[in-house]
């Protein structure tokens, strides 16, 4: 139980602990190199010794006008804070990036287990899985919004697109991963494949699945912020991203502020997943006793 | 009544680089209801070959095994067979007594006979107090006795046991020696046992079947004709110590005469 939870905490802190050395190193390079310090508030003053141009004002805003910008309206004459505007955006992202999430797991497992269990699809159809990693995104979006119209589906095509291809891989080392004799003894009972597939394929995959669940989830949601652009979809992070980048000059911190959003989206949802795999490996030994 | 039979039994692996291994050769072996045999030779002679040809595992080259007076293969669809491996091969996310119901319930048992009698094998086993234990907080031979209790939970007619106290320390192995004993008179099984200790293989059975390797063959068998049922005092017993060194001079006594027979055909030194 304590252990259990002594993970999760541990990657939170770990990822906190991370977050504020980011922190740190930003406002030192500004410190040093960035434009004048005038916080009126607590009267402090500082001329950086140096100039250099990506520390300045508008390349990288200090934090507390990022985080002072998610307080304030979204467009001018609006009531809508950026900050309200973001999390709308963000849980929008979230939304598309987990059914491509889910679709993808599912078509990864699928495709896995037809793989193991025919040599000759294996060797037909894996090349073409592998190839097909090979194709940018950024290439294949516009193909994909061709053949499905602009809106949701071609964006969450996209975002299983991103995720499929490393359950594919994970499941299928997972489910070949049993020994040959725990295969053996399923057969001494007279097991039928599925049932083999069921009591020991499929629980000895489980941990490999969850490592590629991980690396899915954030690919899921980068996979969702790319598509909504060429796919029209205007309500998420994506859409965010392209109108604050050609607002930039007048307002640095909205971009700044919506990338840091999007991070921790994919923060969030890689925490989720962390936690169920948590939830569902209690009791698992190490690989030690693995039948 | 006969329970296992192999006729002119011979088993080839084909080697990729060409040619093939002769696993097995010219195997003839009658096994009766509730035998206690131990196969035994030395490494690669073909032992575990045998048990999984006679679990119907593996498809023999050429020649017949019959099991219960039926192929070995509708033996297996009968659910005949408890296998019992030099490793434990447990599932980790089973716990104990998940452990033990596997079989059960890939053959369908229903819910209150399997809980009742992965109570009876934990018992049998004595290991009671550790059914909701996980795999990896129990010792070597803690997991090796669930393994035990896992293939005798479905009353297999037959156990099928790969040298199952291999991994074990002395003390270890006695004790489980006579627990399997113990289970052997109470269930009425027939086991065939691969081990590569000579005492062992003669404490434990009925009768001792000493193999040769490239090609294996079967080289004597010898009848264990101590009392059962077996104590303490049966390894201390002159006739144990006699059968001993008959079982180990069989062993050796291939080993030399092969030899002998190499070296006259110039094939070695
Ligand atoms: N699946 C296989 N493919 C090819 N060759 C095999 C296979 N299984 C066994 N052999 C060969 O058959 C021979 C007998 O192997 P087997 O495992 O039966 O020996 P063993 O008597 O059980 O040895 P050990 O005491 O070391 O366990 C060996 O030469 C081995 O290389
Ligand atoms: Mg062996």
């Amino acid at each position: 139980m304590k252990a259990r939870g002594g993970r999760i905490l541990r990657t939170a802190l770990g990822i906190g602990l991370f977050l504020v050395l980011v922190a740190l190193a930003w406002e030192a390079f500004k410190f040093l190199g960035g434009d004048p310090w005038r916080l009126e508030g607590i009267g402090f003053f500082h001329d950086p010794p140096f100039r250099v141009l990506q520390a300045n004002d508008r390349q990288l805003p200090h934090l507390w006008e990022i985080a002072s910008a998610l307080a304030q309206p979204v467009q001018r004459n609006q009531d809508q804070t950026l900050g309200q505007f973001l999390i709308g955006a963000a849980l929008f992202t979230w939304r598309e990036a987990l059914i491509g999430f889910v679709l993808g797991a599912l078509i990864g497992l699928a495709l896995a287990s037809i793989f193991i269990h025919s040599r000759l699809l294996e060797r037909a159809f894996v090349p073409y899985v592998i190839a097909s990693q090979t194709i940018p995104i950024v290439a294949l979006a516009p193909i994909i919004v061709v053949g499905f119209g602009r809106g949701l589906v071609a964006v969450v095509i996209i975002a299983t697109y991103l995720t499929f291809f490393p359950v594919t891989i994970a499941a299928m080392r997972g489910l070949s991963s049993p020994d040959p004799r725990a295969v053996e003894l399923m057969r001494s009972y007279a097991a039928s494949r599925w049932e083999i597939y069921r009591k020991v394929r499929l629980p000895a995959a489980v941990p490999y699945l969850f490592t590629a669940l991980k690396l899915a989830a954030t690919a899921s949601i980068v996979g969702a912020i790319i598509g909504e652009g060429p796919g029209g979809v205007p309500e998420g992070l994506g859409r965010a991203i392209i109108n604050f980048n050609q607002q930039y000059v007048s307002g640095p911190e909205k971009l700044w502020a919506t990338i840091f959003i999007a991070g921790l989206v994919g923060i969030c949802f890689f925490l989720v997943i962390q936690l169920a795999e948590v939830v569902t490996l209690r009791g698992r030994g190490g690989s030690a006793s693995r039948a | 009544m006969t329970a296992v039979r192999l006729a002119d039994v011979q088993k080839t692996f084909p080697i990729p680089s060409g040619g093939e291994t002769v696993a097995l050769e010219a195997i003839e072996l009658e096994i009766g209801t509730r035998e206690f045999v131990s196969l035994i030779g030395p490494s690669g002679c073909g032992k575990s070959t045998l048990l999984r040809v006679v679990g119907d595992l593996i498809q023999p080259t050429a020649g017949s095994v019959e099991v219960n007076g039926k192929p070995a293969h509708q033996a297996r669809l009968d659910r005949d067979y408890g296998m019992v491996f030099q490793a434990p091969v447990l599932f980790d996310w089973r716990t104990v007594e998940g452990n033990v119901r596997l079989p059960l319930e890939v053959m369908g048992f229903a819910p209150s006979e399997r809980d009742r009698r992965v109570r009876e094998m934990l018992d049998l086993v004595e290991l009671g107090g550790f059914r909701s234990h996980y795999p990896h907080q129990l010792s070597g031979g803690m997991q090796q006795r669930v393994a035990i209790a896992r293939a005798l939970a479905f009353q297999p007619p037959i156990l099928l046991m790969d040298e199952p106290f291999g991994a074990l320390d002395e003390m270890t192995r006695e004790r489980l020696n006579t627990e399997l004993l113990r289970i052997w008179a109470q269930t009425g099984t027939t086991i065939i046992f691969v081990t590569h200790s000579i005492p062992e293989a003669v404490f434990l059975s009925t009768r001792v079947v000493s193999m040769s390797p490239r090609p294996g063959r079967i080289t004597s068998v010898i009848e264990i004709d101590l009392p059962q049922p077996r104590t303490d005092q049966t390894r201390e017993s002159e006739r144990y110590f006699e059968l001993v060194t008959e079982v180990r001079e069989s062993l050796r006594g291939r080993v030399s005469s092969s030899a002998a027979r190499a070296r006259a055909e110039g094939r070695i030194g």
